[in-house]
């Protein structure tokens, strides 16, 4: 098990080494100067030549690399050429942003989805296991784009419930500890500003979470199906508990492997997901970041977002593995 | 093996009809393949009127008395017949989601193939660049590609072709694994057949089950994806009728009461995507009930 | 009863959250104004900055030696209360007012105003030229010399040549007064802590989020009706109606076209509206511009006319050019894309500047003409060209795609195929000045209110310099760049006027552009927003605000 997770940080290496060497050369062989974008509207080649020459622009590709690597490795991922500031330092202004935003959605999708799956499984073939299941369905075929849309128009254009676009209503005094509102907001014991928050939160959150719900749904309800068949499941029924002991707590637990699993590989559907969210609600993070970046082709913060975004796309999916050891007894690891 | 497989073909159609949602998802594609192949003689006006007619922009469809005569689903900002934009949009987005889905087995096959059938060293390297690219969430991936190879409709197309391909190699590496310790493969060999006879004789055909399976679901998350880029302005261009593009250009619109021209193509979007889904879904009970989840 | 309770919480919540009233149109803080901008700041030092969202910014925490008059491009006292010019017109003193203080704390004096320029001209006051790339120096003040202290409320700027518009030019943010003190104290990160003598302090910036000023209560004139600014990025011009209309947010700015019936018939908003200086226009490359070698920005007589990478020979032909005048209904773009917030444009400027030619009649919208003169220049089937569409709105062209998509319908029309091309802004601008399009859409809004500002950058051959191009038409009359140089070195205003009508009248007869529009600016309000006055500019200034 240690010998286990000890190989599987190793392999992180090569892995994390390749992800930076596709972005790096990647954002490096497209069309587009960035000398020009940083210059502006009005700018002379004069100024033009001098940016390119102050920010190394006019080296040989490998060179770029490697300085950019070494100051990687020291948490140095260069300056962003728009805005001047670290590329580190806008990446965390940004985390808690796109954090509370999946972190949340990732919550609604579990708790929504594993419950419709247990329900319709504990239910199979009713009304209810029907609705869910069809709603699931269409659950995973939704463009997040769309949907995003749609929550904004009947929620907020139409009914005015809820705020369309950003974080907190800003005429709320707040403030920031941690950079986390809803954190901050516990921590500063500012019930409005938890309130705002979470009006804010809402329609990015439910848009995003869709997709995973749906994913979670189904797959729990398969997984639960397949464990009520078990024989521990009938001697435990026969045993004479009742069916709510039955379900909740012997079969759940066993059903809930296979949803790891599936919480895992949805991760990064939800990465990708908030890029789109994100852009079409205005939320602060870095998926809108690393959208107007290639944009504005700016070369060290989109290379940043892509590690960031790989970063963790890579860990999340070695702690799903690693949780999938300790969860189910049956799988060894040597 | 093949002989059971021909006999089971009545066998795997009567399954395919009693399986009720399968059935859906094919009248669903079959739909919208129709839309594609005859959007030039059952749509109502040309998708891009030339000169184009701005007096008609953003007009409400049959719903409402504002509405144009012929123009059942509104109009775009352009005054453009939207439901003439969606039918051709099936043409667009159909063709982009083969040709990426087309570009990921050509070259999920070639590496996959390669991979699982020579193994060795071969295989830990292929395996290790199909794991790096695995460290992107894909959408993220395809918007860096389409950076650096350009914009457009067929740019798109590719960047997703070969973001896909990683996933269709496993899966084929995977299955050739299985297939080459096959007892029968192994006499191929021995009989001194070459590497080349053994692999697209032998090897291929027997591995399509998964391929068909994870083609059609990946058609679904392409034609999807392809859209995503549409809408972040990085896919197809103008004046291409593509559903992600027109809904990223009327979704501005629906503060000002104009919510036809972003609501529609949306639902186009999720009725091919939820009719592939349904038939790659019901393809894999029927081929290969092995790989359900 | 455990699962009712549950429920019963979930219940209060959900309303709690979704209740409107709750937070939503919660009362007015005291005097805050927070304004909904369509973008997040660059840098926050004004001599640094060349996007409208750091120059609203800008604006009010900064003033500088003169500033524009309320809503007009004429100047009056700031910094500097009066100001003498030499004889030959090359020197001129300013006297600076006494007793104002920097947000910081400290004198403004003759050294704040030399530091404040002098940074960004002289490559040897180090370190401080190395901590901007001060482009806009570079365009705008490239004739001033150099600026000398004469004695601690006197300084001289010293120009090389005569400038008819560098009064004005001193009006805009590039000139601002920054503290030195504070540029001490941050040294490279001081864009991030701005520090001027304007009516508002700097308090926070969060990044895409918001930047917060707060009245400065030591301001040398009136102390602001407002208590704080701030400003906010809400970046959908959807959302920032929205934030309006709920109250979160007291004036927005860029409001969608199409969004105006619906903000005209909500009594809680009014719409701001004034013509603004600006173009929109679509260019046509003529095919011929000059490498200039020495970068001076003039074209000298050893840098001969060469072809422009985007060269297209039916381009090069007046009739196919006026054919395409002649093609585009502009009339029906101005109504149906800019929605009405916009006047037709016949010229290169807007019509309320100096020297703007009334005579001049439009090509009117005739397809049956540009067909004749499309056979009578050898083309009767058409041909296929490129269009290079720009990826961002403007002010001078709210919806670009939409606009080049219109062409590209009209064209047809008349047998030209026209492909659209799209790349992100930077390499645009990069790919247009380098001569590398066909035909483009671009535009213009003028600095600072002189016709030089939209007649030579723009149309004369000078500005045809290939890489650096501000002549998208590659339009190289040299008739043409003599009247315009004529016009820039002499202060008669009649004279001036006439060279100006003399250039727009060639132009229109080559045609090697499509003039769209002349758009207006627009800003919404809450209703009990009063004061604000729109500037020609662009420009937002808060000073004069109050909330009632």
């Amino acid at each position: 098990m240690k010998w286990y997770i000890i190989k599987r940080l190793l392999m992180l290496i090569p892995v994390l080494l390749g992800t930076s060497i596709i972005a790096f050369s990647l954002i490096h062989l497209a069309p587009g100067d960035p000398a020009r974008t940083m210059a502006g509207e009005h700018a002379s080649q004069r100024t033009i030549n001098a940016i390119r020459e102050k920010y190394g622009l006019d080296k040989p590709i490998y060179i770029q690399y490697g300085i950019w690597l070494n100051r990687a490795l020291h948490g140095d991922m260069g300056r962003s050429i728009v805005s001047n500031e670290y590329v580190t330092k806008e990446i965390l202004d940004r985390f808690p942003n796109t954090f509370e935003l999946t972190f949340f959605a990732m919550i609604l999708a579990i708790a929504i989805g594993t419950m419709a799956g247990i329900i319709s499984a504990s239910k199979q073939y009713s009304a209810l296991d029907y609705t869910f299941m069809g709603i699931a369905l269409f659950g995973i075929s939704m463009p997040v784009f769309w949907l995003g849309i749609m929550l904004m128009m009947i929620f907020g254009v139409y009914l005015r419930w809820l705020p369309i676009g950003g974080r907190i209503n800003i005429l709320i005094p707040f403030h920031r500890i941690t950079g986390f509102y809803l954190l901050d907001s516990i921590i500063t014991g500012n019930f409005a500003a938890l309130i705002s928050t979470l009006r804010y939160l809402i329609l990015p959150s439910t848009a995003l979470a869709t997709i995973p719900m749906a994913t979670i749904a189904r797959v729990s309800r398969s997984s639960m199906l397949e464990v009520l068949r078990q024989d521990f499941i009938r001697t435990e029924r026969a045993k004479g508990l009742s069916e709510r002991v039955v379900i909740y707590k012997h079969a759940v637990r066993n059903a809930m492997i296979p949803v790891i699993t599936v919480i895992g590989l949805n991760f990064g559907l939800l990465l990708a997901g908030a890029i789109l969210t994100e852009t079409v609600f205005s939320w602060p993070g870095i998926g809108r970041y690393v959208v107007s970046a290639v944009r504005m082709r700016d070369y060290p913060a989109v290379q940043g977002c892509v590690l960031f975004f790989a970063f963790v796309f890579v860990i999340v999916n070695l702690v799903t593995d690693i949780m999938y050891v300790y969860i189910d007894p049956r799988i060894h690891y040597e | 093996m093949e002989r059971k497989r021909e006999t089971k073909t009545g066998e795997l159609i009567r399954r395919f009809k009693y399986n009720k949602s399968a059935v859906f998802g094919l009248v669903i594609v079959l739909v919208l393949v129709l839309c594609a192949i005859l959007a030039n003689y059952i749509a109502p006006n040309n998708p891009t009127p030339s000169p184009p007619e701005l007096f008609n922009s953003l007009k409400p469809g049959f719903w409402s008395e504002d509405g144009i005569k012929g123009m059942p689903l509104g109009t775009d900002a352009l005054g453009r017949c939207v439901l003439s934009r969606i039918l051709y949009g099936a043409r667009v987005s159909l063709s982009a989601g083969f040709v990426a889905v087309g570009i990921a087995m050509l070259l999920g096959i070639t590496f996959g193939v390669t991979a699982g059938y020579y193994g060795g060293r071969v295989d830990a390297v292929i395996m290790r660049m199909v794991d790096i690219m695995f460290a992107f969430p894909a959408l993220l991936l395809a918007i860096v590609i389409v950076t650096v190879i350009g914009q457009g409709l067929s740019k798109a197309m590719v960047a997703i072709g070969i973001v896909y391909a990683p996933q269709m190699a496993r899966i084929i590496r995977s299955s050739v694994l299985y297939i080459k310790e096959m007892e029968y493969i192994e006499v191929q060999k021995a009989i001194g057949s070459s590497n080349w006879r053994v692999i697209f004789r032998h090897v291929l055909p027997n591995s399509m089950a998964p391929v068909i399976v994870y083609g059609t679901l990946m058609l679904a998350t392409a034609i999807l994806d392809c859209a995503a880029l549409g809408f972040l302005g990085l896919g197809a261009q103008p004046p291409t009728p593509e559903w992600g593009a027109m809904l990223s250009k009327s979704y501005s619109y629906i503060v000002s009461g104009a919510w036809w021209a972003a609501t529609f193509p949306g639902i186009a979007i999720l009725f091919s995507v939820l009719g592939l889904n349904l038939l790659g879904d019901g393809l894999r009970d029927i081929l290969d009930p092995r790989l359900k989840t | 009863m455990m699962k009712s309770k549950i429920w019963l919480v979930l219940l209060i919540a959900v309303g709690l959250i979704c209740s409107t009233t709750l937070v939503g149109s919660a009362a007015q803080a005291g005097g805050t104004l927070v304004f909904g901008s369509s973008g997040d700041a660059v840098r926050l030092d004004p001599a640094d900055v060349t996007d409208g969202e750091s120059i609203q910014r800008m604006d009010n925490i900064f003033d500088g030696l003169v500033e524009y008059k309320s809503g007009s491009t004429e100047i009056q006292p700031c910094l500097a209360t009066s100001w003498e010019t030499s004889k030959d017109g090359k020197e001129i003193t300013f006297h600076l007012r006494k007793g104002v203080k920097f947000h910081d704390g400290t004198d403004f004096n003759a050294d704040a105003v030399v530091f404040s320029l002098r940074r960004q001209y002289d490559k040897g006051y180090l370190p401080w030229h190395d901590y901007g790339e001060w482009a806009y120096w570079g365009y705008m003040f490239s004739d001033v010399e150099k600026v000398v202290k004469i004695d601690d409320y006197t300084v001289k700027l010293v120009l090389k040549t005569v400038n008819a518009s560098i009064m004005t030019s001193l009006a805009m943010f590039t000139v601002n007064i920054v503290s030195p003190t504070n540029a001490a104290k941050w040294g490279p990160d001081t864009f991030k802590h701005p520090a001027g003598t304007g009516p508002f302090k700097f308090v926070e910036w969060v990044k895409a989020d918001h930047i917060a000023l707060e009245a400065n209560d030591n301001y040398w004139r009136e102390r602001p009706k407002l208590d704080r600014l701030i400003f906010k990025v809400v970046p959908d011009p959807s959302a920032r109606l929205m934030a309006l209309e709920v109250g979160e947010v007291q004036g927005i700015e860029y409001p969608d076209p199409t969004h105006f019936d619906r903000i005209k018939s909500n009594p809680d908003l009014k719409l701001l509206t004034e013509p603004g200086m600006n173009v929109g226009y679509m260019a046509m490359n003529t095919g011929y511009g000059y490498k200039d070698a020495n970068a001076n920005g003039v074209r000298d007589a050893d840098e001969p006319w060469v072809k422009t990478p985007g060269y297209f020979e039916p381009l090069t032909k007046k009739k196919v050019r006026q054919a395409i005048n002649y093609a585009i209904d502009k009339k029906s773009i101005v109504d149906n894309l800019y929605k009405g917030t916009a006047i037709v444009a016949k010229n290169g400027m807007p019509p309320f500047m100096l020297g703007y030619n009334d005579d001049i009649e439009d090509y009117p919208y005739d397809p049956q003409k540009a067909k004749k003169l499309l056979a009578e220049a050898g083309y009767p089937d058409g041909f296929e060209v490129t269009l290079y569409v720009m990826p961002v709105s403007r002010p001078y062209m709210f919806d670009p795609p939409k606009i080049g998509e219109a062409i590209q319908g009209y064209l047809a029309a008349v047998g030209i195929t026209v492909r659209i091309y799209q790349v992100d802004w930077g390499t645009y601008l990069q790919e247009t000045e380098a001569g590398n399009h066909q035909m483009c859409l671009l535009g213009w809004t003028g600095d600072n209110g002189d016709p030089d500002n939209f007649m030579n950058v723009l149309y004369g051959p000078n500005a045809c310099s290939i890489g650096t191009a501000g002549n998208y038409g590659f339009y190289n009359d040299e008739e043409a760049q003599d009247l315009l140089s004529k016009a820039l070195q002499t202060y008669d205003e009649s004279k001036r006027a006439e060279y100006y009508q003399k250039v727009q009248e060639m132009i229109h007869e080559a045609a090697p552009w499509v003039y769209l529009a002349h758009s207006n600016q627009n800003v919404v309000f809450r209703a009990n927003v009063q004061g604000y006055v729109l500037h020609p500019t662009s420009r937002k200034f808060f000073y004069p605000v109050w909330i009632e």
